[in-house]
């Protein structure tokens, strides 16, 4: 059979089936919510295999639809890592976010002054715009921020070097937007929620540990669920720095339901009287329907014991070029994430992406990643970041 | 194919239709087109500049004025620069005659080394070597463990002494362990390490000495944008690699990066990842890269995808439906059936060309699929074959089919009037590939016509398809 006729039936086909799927679709507009009514009746799944319980509940089960009792003996949960010596007062997270970008600082002032050293030209306009673009903000994002800025610029008069740095920092700062950048907490007494979500490799599992540390030293008591049962080795990830953190960790076999193990994790939060769980899921492409749907249902079936979470991260990859956007928009849409973290930022990249995320979107960085060390993650700081994205520009 | 950059360059190109040459003006305005497209797949800017400019002592002068369609033929000269500037051709990976043959995996982190290092094994096994990991990312936690894992999966050979420690000794020591249990490929994986981190950068060129490898490869990350540029050039001159592979190009990105990087290293990319399982790992291919860069549906890969989920009878089958012109429910069963396989509906549509641009935001539910399924189960098998008899008087039968899966009377009158729309295309679509298959075979002549085949599908398709646009969500929101 020629290639031409295969082409052709596969063309037809995908396209048929698309085209019917597509259109038969149209109408639907409430189905998400309708969605959200699937039965996730745990209850059935008991022959998953539990590798590590709940500790001694201190009272009963709590629900009808408690994990099975303790089978496996406690297996040593917490193995002995060393803990890191904290040997000096830790600096406070804003104070490491500076220090962190220390060399960058004021170069958003010096450079972009350079820029325009000689005047607002059209040449200083593109070099700006060529500093925004190599920062990953984005063609888009960019053309209609410089676009905004040169308005303004004409508007307001500013024809100095010092009233357009003036100028570019409140239009960044506006394009980051105004969100609240706090972690949500629970308010009711029971354990307060988190979901860390996103793609492969971009350090959920690393920003759950340093979360769970600063955690710990402030007091609270975490519980660690490691829903990722699918990248090898990665609950072993997890449970090492659930001992580096003293945290309790609750995990499954490989390839368990990791709505199940969640699940777990909140009814051992519950019992033990946990501040935290902290949720680690799988890293998935957003573009995979099906694993988007698994985390679906890992937040609805924790959602429907301890009522909505009170954050679901979305964890970019400070390197991430233009697909971010897309990585946002679908996770957004799959669990209604509440914030996002930067990680990866002590490298050379900008992290550019998370404006144009956060102007396209609406959602705001809470935290950045700043290095392996188990204190490197620190509250976003919108000026530092802005500076951050000129670092090079005079390089 | 190459819709979104030639609609783009559709404006551009306006004037010169029976003109000519392109004039410096109208080499301009495209070139600007064309360096927005690049940027906005990531490829890096200086490498845009660079290339755009190399583009242009093409364009200028370029015969159009025969082109039927000019915007078409700039965009396949651009193209054919990019497979250019994407090396070409596939590089095959030669292990020489050494044994054991090393081959060593750096990057930053969260690259995908691990996984890659599990793939490469996968295939190496498959061509008949023994080849063995060795786990010397001492710093991740855990990435020992991921990596012995990842051995047993693929049902290699793994030497993972220490958790932590010197990774240079663990690398030194696994040539001689490679010797002793009879391996002839070893393949080091190394910690992620940020390109800025000389200590780190140290080591890793320390580990590439003490075991001399004949192939270093470097792995990026497909999504990776602008910083593509100096991390692969850090990593040329610190560490040193012989070839690339690119991961998660299993995602959407449309994978700048591959651009940026050969660009500034000269190195050819070698492989790709393209999925979650170990076999998902393959040869690259600058052609299907250079078309995805430009934001075109991928062909190729369609059919292969294709290929592996179709079986020969249920193509032979499809062909006979559709050179009958009669296309029944049943037949749409099966085809969507078979294209259920092929992966997520909305992943094969935004492989067709000219779909992928339209349906980047539409919201495509597997899901309804499964609706729709049932709603042909809860026909009559007449039904079925006869989908007029739930026309005109047939108001009975589509309540009680509704009832019967659940859905919605609206909902099944939908999917009736789809499906004549579709049978309508089905039909058009038969006529000319009774015409199409007599032309000439020979490989080059069959993609050649798999090309033209597309492309008039697409016009047939054309009004049917606008309606993807309808399941556009409003305008984007502006902060």
């Amino acid at each position: 059979m020629g290639l031409e006729t295969v082409l052709l039936i596969v063309i037809v086909s995908v396209l048929v089936v698309g085209l019917v799927a597509a259109l038969v679709v149209g109408g639907r507009g409430s189905s998400r919510t309708q969605d959200l009514k699937v039965p996730d009746d745990l209850s059935g799944e008991g022959d998953i295999l539990v590798g590590e319980t709940p500790p001694a509940p201190t009272e009963d089960a709590p629900t009808l639809e408690a994990p099975p009792a303790p089978e496996a003996p406690p297996a040593p949960e917490a193995p002995e890592v060393a803990e890191p010596p904290v040997v000096e007062e830790p600096l406070t997270l804003g104070e490491r976010f500076r220090k962190r970008l220390v060399r960058t600082r004021n170069v958003l002032g010096s450079s972009v002054r350079d820029l325009f050293g000689a005047g607002v030209t059209d040449e200083a306009w593109e070099g700006l715009e060529e500093a925004l673009i190599t920062a990953d903000v984005g063609v888009t994002a960019t053309m209609e921020i410089v676009e905004e800025l040169r308005t303004r610029a004409r508007e307001e008069g500013a024809t100095s070097a010092d009233a357009v740095v003036a100028l570019l920092k409140d239009e960044l700062r506006k394009a980051l937007g105004d969100r609240d950048r706090s972690l949500g907490r629970a308010t009711d007494g029971e354990p307060t929620v988190w979901m860390v979500t996103g793609v492969n490799g971009t350090g959920k599992t690393t920003t759950i540990g340093k979360l769970s540390a600063i955690e710990n030293r402030e007091g609270r008591a975490v519980v660690l669920a490691a829903a990722d049962t699918f990248r090898a080795a990665a609950a072993e990830q997890l449970g090492l720095w659930a001992g580096r953190t003293d945290a309790r960790l609750i995990r499954k076999d490989e390839g368990a339901d990791p709505a199940s193990v969640a699940f777990d994790g909140y009814m051992a939060a519950k019992a033990t009287d946990a501040d935290l769980l902290i949720v680690d899921t799988a890293g998935r492409l957003h573009n995979k329907t099906e694993l988007m749907d698994e985390l679906g249902k890992v937040k609805r079936v924790v959602e429907k014991q301890s009522g909505p979470m009170e954050e679901i991260l979305l964890v970019l990859d400070a390197t991430t070029g233009q697909n971010g956007i897309a990585q946002a928009r679908a996770f957004l849409e799959a669990v209604n994430v509440t914030g996002l973290v930067l990680t990866k930022l002590d490298g050379s990249s900008k992290g550019g992406i998370a404006v144009a995320v956060q102007r396209e979107l609406d959602l705001p960085v809470k935290l950045v990643g700043l290095g392996e060390e188990i204190d490197d993650l620190a509250p976003f700081d919108p000026d530092a970041f802005v500076e951050g994205l000129f670092s090079e520009l005079e390089g | 194919m190459f819709d979104a950059l030639s609609e783009r360059l559709d404006a551009a190109l306006q004037r010169v239709k029976g003109r000519g040459r392109l004039d410096e003006k109208t080499v301009d305005a495209t070139l600007k087109e064309i360096r927005l497209a690049l940027l906005e797949a990531d490829v890096n800017f200086k490498v845009v500049r660079g290339f755009v400019e190399r583009l242009r002592e093409v364009l200028v002068g370029e015969e159009v004025s025969k082109a039927l369609n000019p915007s078409q033929h700039v965009v396949k000269a651009v193209h054919d620069e990019i497979v250019t500037a994407l090396g070409g051709q596939s590089v095959p990976m030669d292990l020489g005659n050494k044994k054991p043959a090393v081959i060593m995996l750096a990057g930053l982190q969260g690259s995908g080394k691990t996984t890659a290092a599990g793939k490469l094994a996968t295939l190496l096994k498959k061509k008949g070597r023994n080849p063995m990991l060795v786990a010397c990312d001492l710093q991740r936690p855990a990435a020992v463990q991921q990596l012995r894992v990842n051995a047993d999966r693929a049902g290699v050979h793994v030497y993972a002494p220490v958790e932590s420690g010197d990774p240079v000794a663990v690398a030194r020591d696994s040539l001689d362990k490679a010797a002793q249990t009879g391996c002839d490929v070893v393949i080091v994986d190394t910690a992620g390490r940020l390109q800025i981190d000389q200590e780190l950068m140290q080591q890793a060129s320390d580990i590439r000495t003490a075991v001399d490898p004949v192939l270093t490869l470097f792995v990026i990350d497909a999504m990776i944008g602008q910083e593509a540029v100096n991390v692969s050039r850090a990593f040329l001159d610190d560490v040193g690699f012989d070839g690339v592979i690119l991961s998660k190009l299993d995602g959407d990105a449309r994978g700048g990066a591959a651009m940026s990087v050969r660009e500034v290293t000269g190195k050819p990319i070698m492989f790709a990842s393209i999925g979650e399982k170990l076999e998902d790992f393959e040869a690259f291919h600058p052609d299907r890269m250079a078309d995805r860069i430009l934001g075109m549906g991928d062909v190729m890969t369609l059919i292969e995808k294709a290929e592996d989920a179709f079986t020969e009878e249920e193509t032979r089958k499809a062909e006979e439906t559709l050179l009958s012109g009669d296309f029944t429910f049943e037949d749409f069963l099966s085809q969507m059936q078979m294209v259920k396989r092929m992966g997520p509906l909305k992943g094969v549509l935004g492989m067709l060309p000219g779909i992928g641009q339209q349906i980047k935001d539409a919201d495509i539910d597997d899901k309804r699929l499964a609706h729709i399924e049932a709603i042909i189960y809860s026909m009559t098998p007449a039904e079925r074959r006869d989908p007029r008899l739930l026309k005109k008087n047939g108001g009975r039968r589509r309540k009680r089919i509704a009832a019967g899966s659940g859905r919605s009377v609206t909902e099944v009158n939908r999917l009736l009037k789809q499906f004549e729309e579709a049978r309508k295309v089905m039909k058009s679509v038969s006529k000319m590939a009774g015409m199409e298959s007599s032309k000439p075979k020979g490989k080059k002549g069959q993609i050649a016509q798999a090309r033209a085949a597309q492309k008039m599908l697409k016009q047939q398709g054309g009004a049917g398809l606008g309606g993807f646009s309808g399941l556009q969500p409003s305008p984007k929101k502006k902060g």
